[in-house]
């Protein structure tokens, strides 16, 4: 669409860009005050310049949870889209049942995160939940309190529980944009079930789907409740993924320095990948 | 092949269902039984966990807190997002891919980042433990979500409506609510979906700013399990009654799901 020259149009933005402005930049601007600082208490501070930023990266702990936040991001965008796609596909295309998938689909988003982990913990218990309970009874040795390995793979699960209708929704309205022309056209020219996926839908769910990984990466990447609801990030460090050590360090040692610089490079990793966000997705709409 | 398609969604519904159906089951249940072994059903059925949530107003203030906080964000989100979409979508004005990337970066700011930085933001204005300060700082990731998804619904309304209306001798604000805002109704509707949502499920920053007054069902739910030990019934009983909201909420946009989730974007 072909827009018009008017300045003027800031006002319009203003309001937004105030609200907006005081939650992020005022916030954003203590972190970075912090990050350069040290104190001793009494509301005296030092500045450190870049000590607390070395720090963190050569420290063995933040690489650590960075890896383990890496781990868990890809293990779940590995499961999550595949699997939220093949759902997609098999699912009625319209009328009754359709809508009662939707709405089914749909609830596990709505569940306030520490419910969702306050839930998986009960679900999770070795002898009174039935996901934990289930395991043993098959004979799996699962405990998520005290083995590693568990913890994970409830951690994990619980993330797939949570968020895999999201990709199937998005690839759904994805799916429901193609004219039905096309698979008329396909059965004419004799097209194979794969070579329909492959040269028709995929093609027109490519959009959704890249909002569909970049959302999941993003929130995935800023996990916080879920997994501290669950496990506490335990057994040991097993499941402590960044925020999870961010707030460690800042409300549980009160080490804020170390806390801030961490922020910030956090911070920085989420700027880098929504700048790609933005630059493909914008891309997307000019097409 | 695509006679067993439809048990590709029934298994997945049914992976989905079984923990809210653990959930459920353990609310029914005494916390002795629960703690007693392993069962399917209840076998003393009782509902002395949810007359208690309904009784007692430290638990249901944490229902009360929870939807005003999350209303009064939706009102805010939603309102002061509409003029800027409609701008973003329809003029070109100095800096506004910069300022549009800008908003979108707030939205996949880490909430574990802010939380210390909000409290004492909201301390010093003297809204620490208020309903507002709450719904402010959910607009850090709602405000930007919302103008995101009305700017692509806006987008799809063409421009010759607008200027139909001007030459028709429409006021901006006229044209705005009495012709433009009925024809994104759908828009603003999915809009206010997302920004219940995502405030409804927000506990960490809902958490930290609140202390008695304002405060919410997560607050509420942690305390209790930690002070009067572990109890379980209790517990689930107030996990089920979180869900029901959000279900509630689902059903009145069950239409607009498929295409709102794709946020006008398809």
């Amino acid at each position: 669409m072909e827009k018009t020259l008017n300045n003027k149009a800031w006002f319009m933005v203003l309001p937004v860009l105030l609200i907006v402005a005081l939650n992020a930049v005022v916030p954003l601007m203590t972190v970075v005050n912090y990050s350069v600082q040290d104190t001793f208490g009494d509301n005296v501070f030092f500045f450190e310049g870049t000590r607390w930023f070395s720090e963190v990266l050569a420290s063995e702990r933040f690489h650590g949870a960075l890896m383990r936040q890496f781990a868990f991001t890809g293990t779940i965008l590995v499961i999550e889209i595949p699997l939220g796609v093949a759902i997609a596909l098999a699912m009625p295309r319209s009328g009754f049942w359709a809508s009662v998938c939707l709405v089914f689909m749909a609830l596990p988003l709505l569940i306030p995160w520490n419910v969702v982990g306050a839930m998986w913990n009960i679900y999770a218990l070795p002898d009174i939940g039935l996901l934990g309970y289930g395991l043993n009874w098959l004979g799996i040795p699962y405990d998520y309190t005290q083995q590693p390995l568990s913890a994970w793979f409830t951690v994990i699960l619980m993330d797939v529980w949570h968020w895999t209708s999201l990709v199937v929704l998005l690839a759904y309205a994805g799916l429901q944009s193609i004219d039905d022309n096309y698979y008329r056209a396909a059965q004419i020219d004799g097209a194979s079930r794969w070579a329909v996926f492959r040269y028709i839908q995929l093609p027109k769910m490519k959009h959704v789907l890249t909002i569909a990984v970049l959302l999941r990466f993003m929130d995935s990447f800023m996990i916080y409740t879920e997994p501290f609801v669950l496990t506490g990030g335990g057994p040991g460090n097993s499941t402590t993924v960044l925020s999870i050590d961010l707030v460690k360090a800042a409300l549980g040692e009160f080490n804020l320095g170390i806390a801030s610089a961490m922020s910030i490079i956090y911070f920085l990793m989420t700027l880098l990948v929504c700048w790609l966000f933005y630059s493909i997705t914008m891309q997307g709409d000019q097409k | 092949m695509t006679r067993f398609r439809w048990l590709v969604p029934t298994l997945y519904i049914l992976f989905l269902m079984l923990p809210i159906y653990w959930l459920l089951n353990m609310s029914f249940k005494t916390t002795n039984e629960i703690l007693g072994g392993f069962s399917w059903f209840p076998a003393d059925f009782t509902v002395a966990s949810y007359v208690k949530i309904f009784t007692d107003p430290t638990w249901y203030s944490g229902y009360i807190n929870s939807i005003i906080y999350v209303g009064l964000n939706t009102v805010i989100s939603v309102s002061f997002a509409l003029p800027a979409a409609y701008a973003f979508s329809r003029y070109r004005f100095l800096g506004d891919k910069h300022l549009f990337f800008w908003l979108l970066t707030n939205r996949m700011a880490p909430p574990a980042v802010f939380a210390l930085p909000f409290l004492q933001l909201y301390s010093s204005v003297g809204l620490f433990d208020t309903h507002l300060a709450v719904a402010l700082a959910h607009c850090l990731f709602n405000i930007p979500l919302a103008v995101w998804i009305l700017e692509g619904f806006i987008s799809g309304v063409p421009k010759e409506i607008d200027e139909t209306a001007y030459l028709d001798g429409y006021s901006f604000p006229r044209f705005f609510t009495k012709i433009f805002m009925p024809l994104i109704g759908s828009g603003i509707g999915v809009t206010a979906f997302f920004c219940f949502m995502f405030s409804w499920v927000e506990m960490l920053l809902a958490k930290s700013l609140t202390a008695v007054e304002a405060k919410p069902i997560a607050a509420v739910m942690t305390r209790t399990a930690s002070t009067s030990g572990y109890e379980l019934g209790l517990l689930a009983a107030a996990g089920v009654l979180t869900i029901i909201p959000g279900a509630i909420v689902i059903y009145f946009v069950r239409n607009y799901i498929a295409k709102g989730f794709a946020m006008g974007r398809v």
